[in-house]
């Protein structure tokens, strides 16, 4: 038994709570079994007590198994630096379970997820259209993720209703799925009266590969290559997730070396990012002489990737137990004179943007997400921090990023600007991290280990670029995995870029969208 | 302003400034591609991108060559925001059933002459996602493709370089 207090606090809410189990496998994690009953009110209580969003729920197909489905529900718990997860099981016939959305709104979209993948239905959720499987080409009855699922079996195909906003004035603009740039599919559908948007739509989904299928019955080690290819701009935040629920579950220890040299690379990988997002910024109010030179640094830092792993995306760098790449004393020194120039044109790059009176009058109050829509919402990441969330997961879960005196870049006011500066400080404070950790780099640790093969469940996470990457992995004993849901911090980030645009101008929809710099892929998984 | 000034001459041209063997080798790729574009086309090649559900590291790289350091238009390629106004389709990803309309009808949009090229391992036969059960597949079994520029994703200087193939067969 463990996290007594953790059940106590919830028996303040409801005075009668009996959970069915409480096991704590982790130290990073308290997994509270409840029944059906119980699930929705213990979830807000959670809720309350944690400030937490949900940060993830997903479903389990465990009829073979235990005759049920399982339902998992995770939240976050930055106090104690742990994760709490609330399962019930729910009956195999006529599935179904009470929906948190109305009182949760961050379950929403989750719940829709379960309902079009599991067949499970979310009762008395007000919206359970498709999000990623069009039911233009998709008949409804098919659910993907339930392990009897072989292939598509002919059905009703239907159209998907926009919500209509109605009206003397009012028209629709309706933009993608292929969009006018180098750029993934979406379909934006805005309703306008004169030139401010009154609402979005967002219809994602066309990037829908079904990630999640296919990491059914793969091994371990087949299953990192997957992972690097959710989301291409962040093959390293998802393969370190994944990495890590994998350690956790065969209980691997990792070497400090490995751990400092993910730690450089995730960092490698922010920056290029980053400093790629405050490009398209510039872009996106036709400023082109920073956001060329912004392309110069991005190059150079895909350049250092290469040079120091063979890949410019830090693919195949990461496995289970450490990584191939290691960061010898030549690299080293590579690495901290590329850091160097980076840091000078980097600075160069911010007085060109901070010193142009008419770019700054482009960012300043455009857009803004303010804190308690993002709260609700459930945004994660850069975007929550730029609208006064004080959440990221390097601050309290990691122990390097303690050692090296972590500072989280934070801003109040919510809007393209803030979300500028939150990127540029925080490349600045990756250099400065990068710098640390190679210093703590040694010539004699090796940097992987040899895990073995277990069965059990786990919560991967890093914090990537654009926030918190999870993985929840569950494996048998032959290291085959059973289930695998993850969540990328652009599926409930993109709901926040909906609310951002109101009331703003048809033209500056570009510049929020690029100010939030979420991933298709990633969402559509 | 003056920050823009001094960089400019600071930076100079980044093109030559790379690591100097691979500035070599863009600058003698580029330079046949160029050739084989004014030879081939009259002056310039217009493509038009579509990504039919990739990771983004394919549309990362193609912006990349795009870049100042490789800047692909110098050699008479251009990407083009419609596809009415290109000659080739660029294609990437394994084409998800959502996209396989998009695709079809951006290729049906597209003025003839024009031609398919598909870009990285996705684009070829699925790749990683080709047992999937939203997945199409190849793109060739969709629209004609002329040429596959393999990479996961390719770099900038593998797409010059497999333009360059294709143009001296055609």
């Amino acid at each position: 038994m463990g996290g007594p207090e953790i059940i106590a606090e919830i028996k303040n809410k409801i005075p009668d709570f009996v959970p069915l189990a409480v096991l704590q496998n982790y130290p990073d994690e308290i997994n509270i079994k409840v029944s059906p009953q119980v699930f929705k009110d213990t979830c807000l209580a959670l809720h309350k007590i944690l400030f937490s969003a949900v940060a993830a729920l997903f479903a389990l197909d465990e009829r073979k198994e235990r005759g049920c489905f399982e339902i998992n529900s995770i939240f976050v718990d930055f106090k104690n630096s742990r994760w709490i997860t609330v399962s019930m099981d729910i009956p195999q016939e006529n599935p179904g379970f009470d929906s948190l959305a109305k009182s949760m709104y961050s379950a929403s979209l989750f719940e829709r997820e379960i309902w079009e993948m599991f067949g499970i239905q979310p009762k008395g959720h007000p919206d359970l259209r498709g999000l990623r499987l069009h039911n233009e080409v998709w008949a409804k009855e098919n659910y993907p993720l339930r392990k009897d699922f072989r292939k598509m079996q002919s059905g009703n195909l239907s159209d998907y209703k926009f919500s209509r906003v109605e009206g003397d004035g009012i028209f629709e603009v309706p933009v993608g799925p292929v969009h006018a740039g180098i750029i993934g599919p979406g379909h934006f559908r805005f309703s306008v009266a004169g030139e401010p948007i009154i609402n979005l739509e967002l219809r994602l989904g066309f990037a829908h590969r079904g990630v999640e299928k296919l990491f059914e019955d793969k091994l371990y080690y087949d299953a990192v290559g997957l992972s690097e290819c959710v989301c291409g701009d962040s093959s390293f935040a998802h393969s370190l997730a994944f990495t890590h629920a994998i350690e956790k579950i065969s209980g691997t220890s990792i070497p400090m070396q490995a751990v400092y040299l993910r730690g450089v690379f995730l960092e490698l990988e922010r920056m290029y990012n980053h400093v790629n997002g405050i490009g398209g910024i510039a872009t996106d109010v036709g400023f082109s002489f920073p956001a060329a030179y912004a392309s110069i640094i991005k190059e150079a830092i895909l350049q250092l990737n290469a040079r120091l792993t063979g890949n410019r995306y830090l693919k195949k760098v990461n496995t289970i137990g450490g990584v191939l790449a290691d960061i010898d004393e030549t690299k080293k020194q590579v690495l901290l004179g590329s850091i160097k120039h980076l840091k000078r044109d980097f600075n160069e790059l911010v007085k060109i943007l901070y010193s142009s009176v008419s770019f700054m009058d482009r960012v300043d109050t455009t857009g803004v997400l303010r804190r308690k829509t993002a709260e609700d919402l459930g945004v994660v990441g850069l975007i929550g921090r730029a609208s006064g969330i004080p959440a990221d997961l390097r601050k309290y879960f990691s122990g390097i990023y303690k050692e090296a005196g972590f500072k989280m870049a934070s801003q109040e006011s919510g809007d393209v600007l803030a979300r500028l500066r939150v990127r540029i400080s925080e490349f600045q404070e990756s250099c400065r991290l990068i710098e640390e950790f190679a210093a703590r780099l040694n010539k004699v640790e090796k940097s992987r280990v040899e895990p073995e093969l277990k069965a059990g469940s786990a919560l991967g996470y890093a914090e990537g670029w654009r926030g918190p990457v999870l993985y929840w992995v569950k494996a048998d004993p032959a290291g085959l995995i059973q289930r695998c849901k993850i969540v990328d911090p652009s599926f409930l980030n993109w709901q926040g870029l909906a609310y951002a645009v109101l009331g703003n101008i048809i033209p500056d929809f570009p510049l929020c969208n690029k100010s939030f710099d979420l991933s298709y892929a990633g969402n559509d998984l | 302003m003056i920050h823009i000034l001094k960089n400019r001459i600071l930076k100079g041209i980044v093109t030559r400034q790379i690591e100097p063997e691979l500035s070599k080798e863009i600058e003698a790729a580029g330079s046949e591609l160029r050739s084989l574009i004014r030879k081939k086309f009259g002056r310039s090649l217009h493509i038009r991108e579509i990504d039919t559900g990739s990771c983004g590291a394919c549309e990362s790289e193609i912006i990349a060559a795009n870049n100042p350091v490789y800047d692909l238009q110098r050699f008479g390629i251009n990407f083009v925001a419609s596809p009415r106004h290109a000659d080739c389709l660029l294609v990437t990803g394994p084409v998800s059933k959502n996209m396989l309309l998009a695709l079809k009808k951006t290729y049906d949009a597209m003025p003839e002459p024009k031609f398919v090229i598909t870009c990285g391992d996705c684009a070829l036969n699925g790749g990683l996602f080709k047992s999937s059960y939203y997945v199409e597949g190849a793109v060739k079994d969709i629209v004609p493709v002329v040429l596959h520029i393999p990479g996961c994703p390719p770099s900038p200087l593998q797409i010059i370089l497999s333009l360059n193939a294709l143009l001296q067969k055609a």
